[in-house]
């Protein structure tokens, strides 16, 4: 009994092998940084069939650029009863918001927590444009502005800002990032960590990289944010998610910025 | 989305005899009619149901579309770049919307 | 540790097979719709292999966006050109995808698009020239279902 089932978990890790195999041979990888829980950092493109990275490799045919369009045309639109636009502050965003995406969370004295993109967006509203907020995964307009701020930074690697405050929000987003969690009782490790380059079923596991997110998902029909592919990944585990722009979320990310740390952005890249 | 956006990328200048590439996208969640919301009631079929591409009033390239074709419809064609003039591109709703872009071509 | 008996276990398969079984046999086109499609495309004319060429993915990582590029060899000449390409999957709810219609001016009978796919299935493609000649050609599509990205 042992003999067969040994030959048979051969032929398995011999198929597996083979089929990861396929894709692996030009995995393109940057360095780890000394104590990194990573050897090799790799962006979610790598992982991705050849049809899936045509969609992202070229800018018409990405659908994402609809949003990125919309995001561009609300940047010099007035708005709310200060009748100003983002442009009205922060000027050409090829200049103003260059960086951006890849430093992000970041450290806010005054509100006293790390804020995101997405946050600085609706505080911006909010407070200089008297302006309505924007929901937070869905909302067209969000996504848009989103994706057009983090897209000033395309090409650009992430980089981590080391004040202590960001260390200590890095912290609980590791603690968020190793705890396993749901019915399923597993944690972002134990897919995104340990088995990075195997099957979970038909899926090809990534690193769980979010230097392209806002993305569009081929599963989605559309484009979505980093906090909905986190409450996507916890309900996959029968969990119940985190609230998107919470304070555990708001920490995943942060630290999922330095498991990223030197990847360049790709907002907005196409995924499966 | 509420309302659809077009884009397209037509070169806008050719040699004569050129045989040009056009690519054409809508924004559009393509509802198939096969669908069912959360009281189980079916979503009613939206799609864009057709794309015609002409140049100075000739047809270059039309297509019928059915809901088999993915949300944000992708369309890529040739063209034979005969004269200088104006592409008119053109995507019918199923509720009766039209979507319409135009561009120019000049012909070396 | 609660213990399952072998048997609760397999009957708990079994019916969680069932549940995902169903869908996948009403997502099934008939083939008779398949051969109507063609049959009223062509009017009942015979259809030869070859001429066409039908580019998709051997394994599709998503069902909803598979692209789809076909080509048909003509002259694209005022009196012989390819007048349409009429696209079938054979697995879907219903046949039908789209059809393209082209002219001389098109330059060449090409196009690409995104289509969906409910599960493994072929693809057809039918070409009809302006000489009332009847060409296809067809291809299989693995699709997965992912662990995550079903």
């Amino acid at each position: 009994m042992m003999k067969i089932f040994g030959k048979v978990a051969a032929i398995v890790a011999g198929s597996a092998l083979v089929a990861t195999a396929a894709f692996a041979e030009d995995r393109k990888s940057y360095p780890a940084p000394k104590d990194h829980p990573l050897s090799e950092i790799i962006s979610g493109y790598e992982f991705r069939t050849p049809e899936t990275r045509a969609l992202q490799d070229d800018d018409f045919e990405n659908p994402a650029y609809i949003l990125l369009d919309l995001g561009a045309e609300l940047w010099s639109t007035a708005d709310g009863a200060a009748g100003k636009s983002c442009a009205s502050c922060h000027g050409d965003a090829a200049e103003s918001m260059k960086g951006i995406g890849a430093s992000f969370p970041k450290w806010s004295k005054e509100r006293n927590k790390a804020i995101t993109v997405e946050q600085q967006i609706n505080i911006c509203r909010e407070e200089q444009m008297q302006a309505d907020t924007w929901k937070w995964t869905k909302d067209p307009n969000m996504l848009g502005m989103t994706i057009f701020v983090k897209n000033q930074s395309r090409g650009m690697p992430i980089v981590l800002d080391n004040s202590p405050e960001m260390e200590t929000v890095r912290k609980l987003g590791e603690e968020v990032y190793y705890t396993r969690y749901g019915q399923l009782d597993m944690s972002c490790a134990n897919c995104h960590e340990d088995y990075y380059g195997n099957y979970i079923r038909a899926d090809m596991l990534s690193q769980g990289q979010i230097n392209g997110f806002p993305t569009y998902r081929l599963k989605w029909n559309g484009v979505g944010s980093t906090h909905r592919r986190f409450k996507g990944c916890m309900k996959n585990i029968r969990a119940n998610p985190f609230k998107p722009q919470g304070e555990e979320f708001t920490a995943l990310e942060a630290y999922m910025m330095y498991r990223a740390v030197g990847l360049p952005i790709e907002t907005p890249s196409v995924r499966n | 989305m509420a309302k659809s956006k077009p884009r397209v990328k037509a070169p806008k200048k050719a040699s004569a005899g050129d045989v040009v590439t056009i690519k054409t996208l809508i924004s559009h969640k393509m509802e198939t009619g096969l669908r069912k919301d959360k009281e189980g009631k079916i979503i009613p079929r939206k799609i864009i149901n057709k794309f015609e591409c002409s140049f100075n009033g000739a047809s270059v390239f039309s297509c019928d579309i059915l809901p088999a074709v993915s949300a944000n419809p992708y369309l890529e064609f040739t063209m034979k770049a005969v004269e200088s003039g104006e592409y008119n591109f053109k995507w019918t709703d199923d509720d009766g919307s039209i979507y319409e872009k135009k561009s120019k071509l000049t012909v070396a | 540790m609660t213990n399952i008996s072998r048997r609760e276990a397999l009957a708990a398969g079994v019916g969680f097979a069932t549940i995902t079984m169903l869908p996948l046999s009403w997502a099934h086109a008939d083939k008779a719709l398949v051969d109507k499609a063609i049959a009223d495309f062509t009017g009942g004319a015979s259809v030869s292999e070859g001429n066409v060429s039908l580019d998709m993915p051997e394994i599709a990582e998503n069902g909803n966006t598979v692209p789809l590029n076909v080509s048909v060899d003509s002259p694209m000449a005022d009196d012989n050109y390819v007048e349409s390409v009429m696209i079938l999957a054979s697995g879907n709810p219903t046949p039908g995808v789209a059809t393209f219609h082209f002219t001389p001016l098109s330059g060449e009978a090409a196009a690409t698009t995104r289509m969906r796919l409910a599960s493994t299935q072929d693809v057809i493609a039918v070409a009809k020239t302006s000489k009332g000649e009847f060409f296809q050609a067809g291809t299989t599509v693995k699709v997965t279902i992912g662990g995550c990205g079903g």
